[in-house]
């Protein structure tokens, strides 16, 4: 939620104070306005206080079965144990492991194709139709088939991660390699730049921005396709963690683990941005939008 | 008073637009070439006998497959079952994020509070809900709609909040000179204006949801589907069921597409708005 936001909502806290001028209810006026800055940086944390509010004193009362809802502290607590005893860490370990190898495989397959489907226009006229077609078919929809081709060991995974992460990527890339400024590709053209030269000082530079946004939807369609294909088939893991507590009725497992997948899919999500915003600032002023 | 924004332009007819026709004809006929060589080699290998494997469906089987499907009713029961699910938790969870993404992008308010929640949820990935939802609903129609409403709310809602963001800040200054009502305001400068935008976010709903279908049925296993239909012939080993499932995936995906593109440009040039 950008703060750019037209609006008809009320003033921002300090707006509102310099409006208040006299000088007796000058102290007063500053008070309700830091009340109110206060409470505008506390909104956020509002929804999320009154959920788990709700949550635990819904547990705590018994208005919610621990079979259907298991208590906070529950969820805390085998959160601990799962750490303490180690299998988080080797699950999460393991799932990190699946999703950056078929992500990285991925990705430099995607840049690959994406940057000769970009570069070369016969090239495209033969080989993009069929690429879109198989695009059409989900990653899940290769899952089945997948599954009897090379059954359900490592490979399976690799393959579907890779796979959710080549498309956005190839696509990317190719959009990207084709939005060199037809205006410096002609002073390119001037300076008879080879063509190796006009790839690396000008289409490069030029796809930068288009490649982070392509690499960065690569990597949440990479960690869906992890949990996905974790919980359809697999026997370590996040997501075989809550399939094992959702076929046990262990509840308590199944949030644990739904939690550790939300943060880590957060925290590299976090992550990605900083870096794209990195990239995108890297670039010359003359590729900019 | 209603702001058109710009008005759709109209085809220029000039003598270059028949090259293009022709050329892009032929560059459909490229594109063709690779498919055919897939499948050939595909129709020789397995008829050569070189590899020895009951995975090694020829195409000839996969066509059977497809007419006995399509045949005996199977595959309409199948794709009928999915597709109503899929209508019915389109249209809830488009329904609710657009209310939602209004509200967001109505009233700074409602998004300071919503908002963070709103978009740390968004992160989180989806599939990693369906074990609790089905605790909470069991395995039924019930469990995969509300799945179906949850991954089509999320697009919807973020692209009318983005949308709604995006107006530029000169239509609102227009409409307030003219001293719009705050309906109005809503009604003819900020719904028309991020339009555009908001049929972007329908049209993920529409893939998202259809993926989710797919998700769903295969781990909310009750029920029939197309995705049903996948998993079993995964599990019986036929090649030819999956392989024929997947077109069928692949299709419909391309069809739901084609219809929201279809939608989106027919309202968008009725109401005489240009796609950014």
């Amino acid at each position: 939620m950008t703060d750019t936001a037209i609006t008809i909502s009320p003033d921002t806290p300090r707006a509102t104070a310099s409006h208040i001028g006299t000088a007796g209810t000058h102290v007063h006026a500053r008070s309700r306005a830091a009340l109110r800055a206060c409470a505008w940086h506390l909104a956020p944390w509002l929804l999320p206080a009154l959920l788990f509010l709700l949550w635990s004193v819904g547990c705590a009362r018994g208005w919610i079965a621990p079979q259907i809802l298991p208590a906070p502290q529950r969820v805390y607590d085998t959160l601990v144990d799962l750490a303490l005893s180690g299998e988080l860490a080797r699950n999460t370990l393991i799932s990190l492991q699946r999703v950056l190898l078929g992500f990285a495989g991925g990705t430099l397959l995607g840049f690959t194709i994406g940057g000769a489907l970009g570069l070369s226009r016969t090239l495209e006229a033969w080989v993009l139709p069929s690429f879109n077609a198989v695009v059409q078919i989900p990653v899940l929809g290769w899952l089945p088939f997948l599954l009897l081709l090379v059954g359900v060991g490592e490979p399976l995974k690799y393959l579907l991660i890779g796979h959710a992460a080549l498309v956005p990527v190839t696509l990317s890339t190719m959009q990207g390699f084709r939005q060199a400024p037809a205006a410096l590709d002609e002073v390119a053209r001037v300076y008879a730049y080879t063509r190796w030269q006009r790839i690396v000082r000008l289409v490069l530079p030029a796809a930068v921005p288009t490649l982070a946004t392509g690499v960065r939807l690569a990597f949440t369609k990479a960690w869906l396709a992890l949990v996905v294909v974790e919980l359809v088939a697999s026997s370590e893991g996040l997501g075989y963690l809550i399939v094992y507590g959702r076929q046990l009725f262990q509840l308590d497992l199944v949030m644990a683990s739904v939690v550790v997948v939300g943060v880590i899919g957060l925290v590299i999500n976090r992550l990605l941005d900083a870096l794209e915003k990195r990239l995108r600032r890297g670039t010359p002023s003359a590729f900019r939008a | 008073m209603r702001i058109s924004l710009a008005r759709r332009p109209t085809r220029p007819v000039c003598a270059c637009e028949a090259t293009v026709e022709t050329r892009r004809r032929r560059v459909d006929l490229r594109g063709v070439a690779l498919p055919i060589v897939a499948v050939a080699l595909w129709w020789a290998l397995s008829a050569s006998h070189v590899v020895k494997s009951g995975l090694l469906v020829s195409p000839v089987d996969v066509l059977r497959t497809a007419y006995e499907q399509a045949g005996s009713g199977a595959l309409v029961r199948a794709l009928l079952a999915s597709l109503a699910r899929e209508a019915c938790g389109f249209a809830i969870g488009a329904t609710a994020g657009f209310l939602l993404g209004g509200a967001l992008g109505l009233s700074r308010i409602a998004a300071r509070i919503v908002g963070p929640s709103f978009d740390t949820f968004k992160q989180i990935s989806l599939f990693a809900w369906i074990p609790l939802i089905s605790v909470w609903f069991g395995l039924g129609d019930a469990a995969k709609v509300v799945f179906l409403s949850l991954a089509a709310l999320l697009p919807v809602a973020a692209h009318t909040c983005d949308g709604i963001h995006a107006v530029p800040r000169k239509y609102v200054e227009l409409a307030n000179a003219l001293r719009y009502s705050r309906l109005q305001l809503i009604r003819y400068v900020l719904l028309p204006a991020a339009l555009p935008s908001i049929f972007t976010g329908l049209y993920l709903a529409l893939i998202h949801s259809w993926l989710a279908t797919l998700g769903a049925e295969y781990l909310l296993v009750a029920g029939s589907g197309i995705g049903n239909l996948l998993i079993d012939g995964s599990e019986q080993f036929r090649m030819d069921i999956v392989l024929f499932g997947i077109v069928v995936v692949g299709v419909t995906g391309w069809a739901l597409n084609a219809l929201a593109r279809r939608v989106e440009r027919t309202v968008l040039s009725r109401l005489h708005i240009a796609n950014q």
